[in-house]
C-alpha cells in the first residue's frame, strides 16, 4: 500500500492548518459565509439538513486497518458513532462540529488520509475496482495509477476551477466493478500482443442526463496515460459549458462537440503537453508500484474450510453469497455486506470499523476495501482462516449473505441527511430489504441490483440498476420513479423509466410486485432479472408494475 | 388583487452545530420551529429576512419556509421542513433523540 512521502505528510499538514485558520477566521467573524463556503467545500466540508457532513476519501477504495480504526475513532469521537461508506468510496460522517472539524482532518494525517477535492469543481476521488490487486480475472493492479492520478489532481493547478467536478475510475479486469463507463473518464488496463496500455472512455455520465462513456482512445500506450488524461481535463477546462451548470460536465461536451472533434482537440492537445511531460512521473509511478507489490501469499490446506461449510449451513450459504476468486491459489475475496436487512445501507459503527480492522490485520495482510456499492471488503483471505473470519463477522452482525442480491441494494443519504435531495432513499431501501426477507426470495430471485437515489443527480447509481428508484418531490410530496434493464458493468446500459411514480407507500409494493413477476417471466432459473429484461423488453415488466393500466389495455384491445 | 401570501417562518442552521433554528418574534434562535414567529405578510418577511442575513456570526443560509399555524405554534407544511424539526428517519439522531431524553 501506498505510504505518504513527506512531501505528502506535509502538504495534508498545511492543508489542516490552513482549514483550521479558516475556521477560525469564519467564527470571529473574518471571513463571510460566501467567503468560507468555497474554503470548506475544497475539505469536503458541507452544511447538510441536521448538520455539517464531512466527506473523507478513501483513495481508489483502499485502506489498513490502522486507517479503518482510525475512521472508528472518528465515528466516536466526533460522530455519533457511526459512518457511512458513499458510491464513490468516500466515507462520510453525519454529525461534527464546525470547530471540531480541523482536529478531524489532523486526526485522519496522522494515518495518511484526507478529505481533500472530495467536493467542488475539481479532480474528485480516483475510484478503483474494489477487487483491484486480488481478482483473478485482472490484467494489472489499477491502484498505482490510481495513486499516480491521485497525486498529480491534487492542488493541480490548472484544474481548480474546473466548470463542474471531474470523476475518473480505473480498473485493471475486463470485468468492470468500478462503473467506468457512468464516469468523466473511464480508464480499464487492457492488453494487446502482451503490451500493456490503457482503453480510455469518456463523457460518461449519470445526474439528469445520464450517459454511457464514449470510447477515445482504444488503445493508450502506458508511459502516455498521464499526459493523455492532462490533455482531456485541459480540452474541457476550456471548452466545457460555463453558462448552465446542468451543461457543464464532460458528458455534454461530448454530446454536444462529437467525440470525434472531441479526439482531434485532446490529441492536438496531447501533442502539445507531451514534451513537458520529462519521464519523471513514470518514475514517480515505478516508486509507486513497488508500494503495491502483492503480498507474501501463504500455503496451506483448505481442509478446515472444506469441513466447515459442511458442518454449517449458514457459513456455507455466506461462502456461496460473499466470496469472489482470488488471483493467488487457496485465496478468496471476502465481501463484508454493510446491508443487513432492515439496516441503513453503507453504515458502519465504530465498533463494526474495528472489527473489520481487525480482521485485516490477521487475516488479510491489513488490507480493506470500500466498493462503490457500500461493502467492505476484505481482500486477501485465506480459506483456511474463512471459518474464524466468519465467526467474528456474525458476532459483530456483519455476516449477512446476500451480496449482489436484491438487499445488496446501493442508497443515497437522500432527504434523510441530503441538503440536494427531493426524497428520501434509506427507508424505502430498508423497507425493500426487510420484505425481501420476509418473503424467503432472496436466493431465488439470485442476481440483482436495486439502486436508489434521492434526487436527479443519482449518487445512488439509479440509471445503472437492474430496478432503479428516484425519488422525486411531485407537488409537495414523495413520489418514486422505477426505471428498468440498467447495468453498471462492461456491459453498462441507462435503464428505460417504467411509467408513473409511486408514492412511498406504494413503491416498496410495486417493487414486489417486479421481483415475483420476474420469477414468473423468467425462462429458466439460470436467467437473471437483467437477462430476461432484455430478452422480454419492457412490456411485461410494465404490465406487472401497473395492473391496472394492463387491465384497462386488455378490455380496450378485446 | 394581490397574490394570497402563504405564511412563513425564517430558518437557518447554527453555524458552529449546523443544527436548523427558527427565527422567533423576539429575535432569538430556536432550535424548535414551534417557537418561531409566523410571519403572515411579504413586508415583514422581507424584513425578518435580511434581520436574519446579518446574524452570520450565528446562522449559516438563513431562508423562508413555508408554515402553516398549529396549536403549539408555527408548524412545516413540506415534508422537508418537517424533517428538519425532527432529524433522520433511520435513526433517532438530531432533535427526536433530544426530545427523548
Amino acid at each position: 500500500m501506498y505510504k505518504y512521502t513527506d512531501f505528502d505528510e506535509a502538504f495534508v499538514r498545511e492543508r489542516v492548518a490552513q482549514l483550521r485558520a479558516q475556521v477560525e477566521r469564519r467564527i470571529d467573524g473574518s471571513l463571510t459565509e460566501d467567503e468560507f463556503k468555497p474554503l470548506r467545500l475544497m475539505n469536503g466540508l458541507y452544511l447538510q439538513l441536521h448538520a455539517y457532513m464531512l466527506r473523507v476519501a478513501v483513495p481508489y477504495g483502499t485502506l489498513n486497518s490502522a486507517q479503518m480504526d482510525r475512521l472508528a475513532h472518528l465515528a466516536e469521537t466526533y460522530d455519533k458513532g457511526y459512518g457511512h461508506f458513499t458510491t464513490r468510496q468516500n466515507i462520510q460522517f453525519n454529525w461534527p462540529e464546525l470547530r471540531r472539524v480541523p482536529d478531524m482532518l489532523s486526526d485522519l494525517a496522522d494515518v495518511g488520509m484526507h478529505s481533500i477535492q472530495t467536493s467542488g469543481n475539481t479532480i474528485r476521488n480516483v475510484t478503483a475496482d474494489h477487487f483491484a490487486g486480488a481478482a483473478a480475472d485482472e490484467i494489472a493492479d489499477p491502484r498505482p495509477v490510481a495513486e499516480l492520478l491521485r497525486q498529480w489532481s491534487t492542488d493541480h493547478p490548472e484544474f481548480q476551477f474546473l466548470p463542474r467536478k471531474f470523476k475518473i475510475a480505473i480498473t485493471g479486469s475486463p470485468n468492470d466493478r468500478a462503473v467506468i463507463k457512468s464516469h468523466d473518464i473511464g480508464l480499464r488496463i487492457v492488453e494487446q500482443d502482451g503490451v500493456r496500455g490503457y482503453e480510455v472512455i469518456v463523457g460518461g455520465g449519470l445526474g439528469p442526463t445520464p450517459m454511457i462513456g464514449k470510447v477515445i482512445n482504444d488503445f493508450l500506450p502506458e508511459a502516455h496515460l498521464l499526459p493523455y488524461v492532462e490533455a482531456i481535463v485541459s480540452v474541457w477546462n476550456q471548452i466545457g459549458r460555463r453558462d448552465n451548470k446542468f451543461k457543464a460536465r464532460i458528458k455534454i461536451t461530448v454530446h454536444e462537440h462529437g467525440i470525434d472533434e472531441i479526439r482531434r482537440r485532446v490529441d492536438a492537445r496531447f501533442a502539445e503537453i507531451l514534451p513537458g511531460f520529462s519521464g519523471v512521473d513514470q518514475q514517480i509511478l515505478r516508486s509507486i508500484e513497488a508500494q503495491f507489490a502483492p503480498p507474501a501469499f501463504k500455503t496451506a490446506d483448505t481442509r478446515g474450510y472444506e469441513a466447515a461449510r459442511l458442518a454449517n449451513p449458514a457459513f456455507r450459504s455466506w461462502s456461496d453469497t460473499n466470496l469472489t476468486p482470488h488471483r493467488a491459489e487457496g485465496y478468496a475475496i471476502v465481501s463484508i455486506s454493510l446491508k443487513k436487512h432492515g439496516a441503513t445501507p453503507g453504515d458502519a459503527t465504530a465498533e463494526q470499523m474495528r472489527v473489520m480492522a481487525d480482521l485485516a490485520r490477521r487475516f488479510s495482510h491489513d488490507e480493506l476495501r470500500i466498493s462503490h456499492e457500500q461493502n467492505v471488503i476484505l481482500p486477501h483471505v485465506h480459506r483456511d482462516d474463512l471459518p474464524q473470519v466468519y465467526a467474528a463477522l456474525r458476532d459483530a452482525d456483519l455476516a449477512t449473505a446476500n451480496i449482489g442480491l436484491a438487499s445488496d441494494i446501493i442508497a443515497c443519504p437522500g432527504m434523510d441527511y441530503c441538503a440536494l435531495a427531493t426524497a428520501r432513499s434509506i427507508p424505502i431501501a430498508q423497507e425493500i430489504a426487510t420484505r425481501v426477507d420476509a418473503l424467503k426470495i432472496e436466493h431465488d430471485l439470485g442476481h440483482l441490483k436495486i439502486k436508489i437515489s434521492g434526487c436527479i443527480n443519482a449518487c445512488g447509481h439509479h440509471h445503472v440498476g437492474h430496478i432503479g428508484i428516484l425519488g422525486l418531490d411531485r407537488a409537495g410530496v414523495e413520489n418514486y420513479q422505477i426505471t428498468l434493464g440498467g447495468d453498471h458493468t462492461e456491459t453498462a446500459a441507462v435503464g428505460e423509466r417504467a411509467g408513473p411514480g409511486f408514492s412511498a407507500t406504494e413503491i416498496v409494493p410495486a417493487i414486489e410486485r417486479l421481483m415475483l413477476g420476474y420469477l414468473d417471466l423468467r425462462e429458466t432459473e439460470k436467467e437473471t432479472f437483467l437477462q430476461a429484461y432484455r430478452r422480454l423488453g419492457p412490456a411485461p415488466f410494465k404490465a406487472v408494475l401497473y395492473p391496472e393500466t394492463a387491465r384497462k389495455e386488455a378490455r380496450n384491445a378485446a | 388583487m394581490p397574490r394570497t401570501f402563504t405564511p412563513k417562518v425564517v430558518t437557518a442552521n447554527r453555524l458552529l452545530e449546523g443544527d436548523a433554528v427558527w427565527l422567533t418574534a423576539n429575535g432569538h434562535w430556536s432550535p424548535r420551529m414551534d417557537d418561531a414567529e409566523l410571519i403572515t405578510d411579504a413586508g415583514t418577511a422581507e424584513l425578518r429576512l435580511l434581520d436574519a442575513e446579518t446574524q452570520a456570526h450565528l446562522v449559516v443560509g438563513a431562508y423562508l419556509a413555508d408554515a402553516r399555524p398549529d396549536a403549539a405554534g408555527p408548524a412545516p407544511t413540506h415534508f422537508r421542513e418537517s424533517f428538519r424539526t425532527r432529524g433522520p428517519s433511520n435513526y433517532a439522531h438530531g432533535k427526536q433523540e433530544r426530545d427523548h431524553v
